[in-house]
């Protein structure tokens, strides 16, 4: 047999030629210009005015793609492991909540803690990540270490968190806010939930390519087991996605109060589903192990370009659910056809 | 190319049916089947035949090709080529449920039984006897599951939840079941491996009183005793290949086991004597629970520990016992002159230690990942890490490296693993063990399921590091490979070691002796 005949030291890779793969992200940007083009068109034909070059839509549409968008960049890692979030919308309500009561102004009539107001907005922003903080290493070190699956710990912790938003104020609304806070929501000409969206997306766009974190994480979603035989601390690495995903949920709640200037016990309902389904329209893969920050980002502003584009049509609030509806389980379909054609290649 | 005059499941059926049974001595007859899986002939020109009332049992090392072929008798599988003929007629059996109603009925060794039902539930599935309302009769059921139990001699009560019986037990229900489906050829993988002494008695009586009711069953068993206590008939195989049938009667254990194991080495291993060093691992009655029980060898620098025994022998166990996966649960460990605690795969990798899993797909691959974060995994926890962050081209170039060391055919790292082949995707595995410069290498199946091209160059790897200093557990379940690489061989059985031979010592029969106790 070959027993060392041909053993030409170290060659280079020994190459089969194939063609290159287009990057899934590419698909997903396409589609999301097909659709913008496709109101722009129904724009000029219905309502006779240009859907896309209207600054003001515009706005409203990005910003509104913002707060979810920082939820879906935390659920989009959870997701890369295997795992899911249902608990971000309620996190987001219990964040804000406790939060806004430490942003308020001395000037407001009804304020939660007179002793403590016109805080420096640090104070109020450090309280909203620590709550999601805490939020998310519940999560995680209940799915680590009690090994219960991820649907039904954050199931708890949605429960829970909504309940602890009511029970903060007894249902009442918390306003009146400082103008330093406010800034949060309303700086940079109104746009600056897009600028934290966008720096959050890089941060972690970055971390999942470049560093050990993404890597791993990566890994544990693609094959636990060959990822604990290959070392990696699986009950660590989860109590660390976990925890970012609830910080990032902490930080969307701070922001979504800072700009509509008041927070309530309801916010955010549905807020999960809404991230999940950015996740899983920008090609994550809910079995684990695939997917990008970039993809769940442009799924983010799909949702928000259909949301808005049926309101600028006046498609009625109920058609739009049921279109979003199909529009997430045909995002799945589309997974599942995807995943099953790989494995018979 | 399947047999021509094959009649289809259903004409079968309906023959069945009408009474109409047409008389044959065989049962089964199986002529020229071959089966191939991508890259691996598992089954080659196979003879088989099965007489009424008789029960035969299939021998043959792990790998001869005897569950494939049960497969295809039970429908699972179809053959490429070759007749199949139950009582005398042609047939092609297209699942499981085509063979089932065609009276042949497998009992899997991992138990299909559904654990929350009650066992008249499982029984009767998809044939649950309905009352009028079209509602399923509950108490009928019960009377049937009685009756059949009353035949069979099997005290168990009918309505008792699947998951509240022993595994012997549940082995009653799925012998049950396949009975009640009126079955005339009955298939046994290993019934016996999680049975006590008693059990397999009670097992044995079953087996006899339905050959004595005309039912013909294959037996597969390594257990060398159990083939003369219950057998008629057996019929060996080795490497896919049938190699003859005979009267249990006629035929002593040695005999068996030359036919097992009777193949020259032919395949040439670069094995080198290569000068062994100081002892780097030293395990003192290593225990693991009920799974292995007091193990206990040396390993030395510069050497290559064989380690053979039977599939469930616990050797697998051991080495994953070993890297911290699963920590013993008794016995001592030293690496290095040094006693440690191996709690998980990170402390066994700080140890210098590195395991190649059994399981390509299960604990080895990540698919979905590419060529190079496959091979990166292991070593990212001490190099190439600054800050965090993974120096990129750093890695790279160490994975180029190891790609063209290993003669790892892809279009480049960045190709997803999955889709090369799979001795290329074990080539990966072996290099993000080497990335990580280990001084101990456990290797399990190291080419288990690859082509022989890339098989050689394992083995010639394997050589390589064990010149440099490397010591080398390596589990192996082919004998020629055990054989050819190892300085000495643990042989184990039933979560003991049973021997360690010296590569001089050593030979297919000796090992095979050690291995079926």
């Amino acid at each position: 047999m070959s027993t060392q005949t041909t053993s030409s030291a170290s060659a280079p890779i020994e190459s089969i030629a194939r063609a290159r793969r287009w990057p899934q992200e590419v698909n997903i940007l396409l589609v999301l210009l097909g659709i913008a083009l496709l109101f722009e068109l129904l724009g000029w034909f219905i309502q006779g005015q240009s859907f896309l070059f209207n600054y003001n839509r515009l706005q409203i549409m990005i910003l509104q793609v913002a707060v979810i968008g920082i939820i879906a960049v935390g659920v989009t890692q959870v997701i890369i492991t295997g795992g899911i979030d249902l608990s971000s919308g309620s996190v987001v309500a219990a964040t804000a909540m406790i939060a806004a009561s430490f942003a308020q102004s001395s000037d407001w009539a009804r304020v939660i803690y007179p002793s403590l107001t016109d805080l420096p907005f640090f104070v109020p922003l450090a309280v909203g990540l620590g709550v999601g903080l805490i939020a998310g290493i519940t999560n995680g070190a209940l799915i680590a270490y009690t090994k219960i699956p991820p649907f039904i710990a954050t199931l708890g912790m949605m429960v829970s968190a909504r309940g602890i938003s009511r029970w903060y104020t007894n249902g009442n609304p918390v306003s009146g806010f400082t103008d330093d806070f406010v800034l949060i929501g309303d700086g940079l000409g109104r746009w600056m939930p897009v600028v934290i969206f966008l720096a959050v997306a890089l941060i972690f766009h970055i971390a999942l390519r470049y560093t050990r974190y993404g890597k791993f994480t990566y890994a544990i979603g693609a094959n636990q087991q060959a990822a604990r035989v290959s070392g990696i601390n699986i009950e660590r690495h989860l109590v660390k996605v976990y925890a970012i995903a609830g910080l990032l949920a902490g930080l969307a709640g701070v922001v979504a109060i800072a700009r509509i200037k008041t927070a309530q016990a309801g916010m955010g309902m549905m807020y999960e589903l809404d991230a999940i389904a950015a996740a899983v329209i920008g090609g994550v893969s809910l079995a684990g192990g695939q997917g990008k920050i970039t993809g769940a980002v442009i799924g983010a502003l799909i949702l928000g370009v259909m949301i808005s584009g049926f309101t600028f049509l006046r498609v009625d609030a109920y058609y739009q659910d049921i279109i979003k509806g199909g529009i997430i389980v045909a995002a799945v379909v589309v997974d599942q056809y995807r995943q099953r054609r790989r494995k018979k290649s | 190319m399947a047999a021509q005059a094959a009649v289809s499941p259903q004409t079968m059926r309906a023959v069945r049916h009408s009474g109409a049974v047409p008389s044959s001595e065989f049962l089964l007859e199986i002529e020229g089947v071959r089966k191939e899986f991508p890259g691996v002939v598992a089954l080659d020109d196979i003879r088989f035949t099965l007489k009424r009332g008789t029960v035969h049992a299939l021998m043959g090392e792990n790998g001869a090709g005897k569950s494939t072929l049960m497969k295809i008798i039970a429908g699972i599988y179809q053959p490429d080529a070759g007749s199949i003929k139950l009582k005398g007629l042609g047939i092609r059996l297209e699942s499981p449920l085509d063979a089932l109603e065609n009276g042949i009925a497998m009992i899997h060794q991992e138990l299909n039984l559904m654990s929350f039902m009650t066992v008249a539930e499982n029984i009767w599935i998809r044939r649950e006897p309905l009352n009028r309302l079209g509602l399923v009769d509950h108490a009928r059921m019960h009377r049937m599951t009685q009756e059949l139990f009353d035949r069979l001699n099997i005290d168990l009560d009918p309505d008792a939840e699947i998951g509240s019986l022993s595994v012997a037990n549940r082995q009653m229900v799925e012998i049950a079941k396949a009975v009640s489906y009126e079955s005339d050829v009955l298939i046994m993988d290993e019934p016996t491996s999680a049975l006590t002494e008693r059990e397999v008695a009670h097992l044995f009586q079953i087996i006899r009183d339905l050959r004595a009711q005309g039912i013909g069953i294959i037996y597969i068993t390594h257990k060398m005793n159990e083939l003369f206590e219950i057998a008629d008939e057996f019929s060996v195989f080795r490497d896919g290949r049938f190699i003859a049938t005979q009267p249990a009667s006629a035929v002593t254990r040695d005999d068996i086991i030359k036919m097992m194991v009777g193949r020259e080495i032919t395949q040439m291993f670069p094995k080198e004597d290569v000068p062994i060093g100081e002892v780097v691992l030293s395990v003192k009655g290593l225990t693991l629970g009920s799974r292995f029980r007091d193990v206990s060898f040396d390993l030395r620098a510069g050497e290559i520990l064989g380690v053979a025994g039977l599939v469930g022998s616990g050797r697998s166990n051991v080495a994953e016992t070993l890297f911290g996966v699963t920590p013993a649960t008794a016995g001592s460990i030293e690496v290095f002159g040094k006693q440690v605690t191996i709690s998980s795969p990170y402390k066994a990798l700080l140890l210098g230690m590195a395991f190649l899993t059994e399981d390509r797909k299960d604990t080895g691959c990540f698919l979905s990942l590419d060529v190079q974060e496959n091979m990166q995994m292991a070593v990212l926890h001490e190099n190439f890490v600054r800050a965090g962050f993974v120096s990129e081209s750093a890695i790279a170039t160490a994975c180029e490296d190891m790609c063209g060391k290993l003669r790892v055919k892809t279009p480049g790292l960045g190709e997803r693993i999955e889709n090369l082949s799979g001795g290329n995707q074990q080539k990966v595995l072996v290099g993000r063990w080497l990335l990580t410069q280990p001084k101990i290498l456990i290797l399990d199946e190291p080419t288990r399921g690859i082509d022989v091209g890339a098989k050689a160059e394992i083995h010639r790897l394997v050589t390589e590091l064990a010149r440099t200093g490397v010591a080398v557990l390596m589990i192996s379940s082919e004998m020629p490979e055990v054989l050819g690489m190892s300085d000495r061989i643990m042989v184990m059985h039933e979560g003991r070691v049973t021997g360690i031979l010296d590569r001089s010592e050593a030979d297919q029969v000796k090992i095979m002796d050690l291995a079926a106790k």
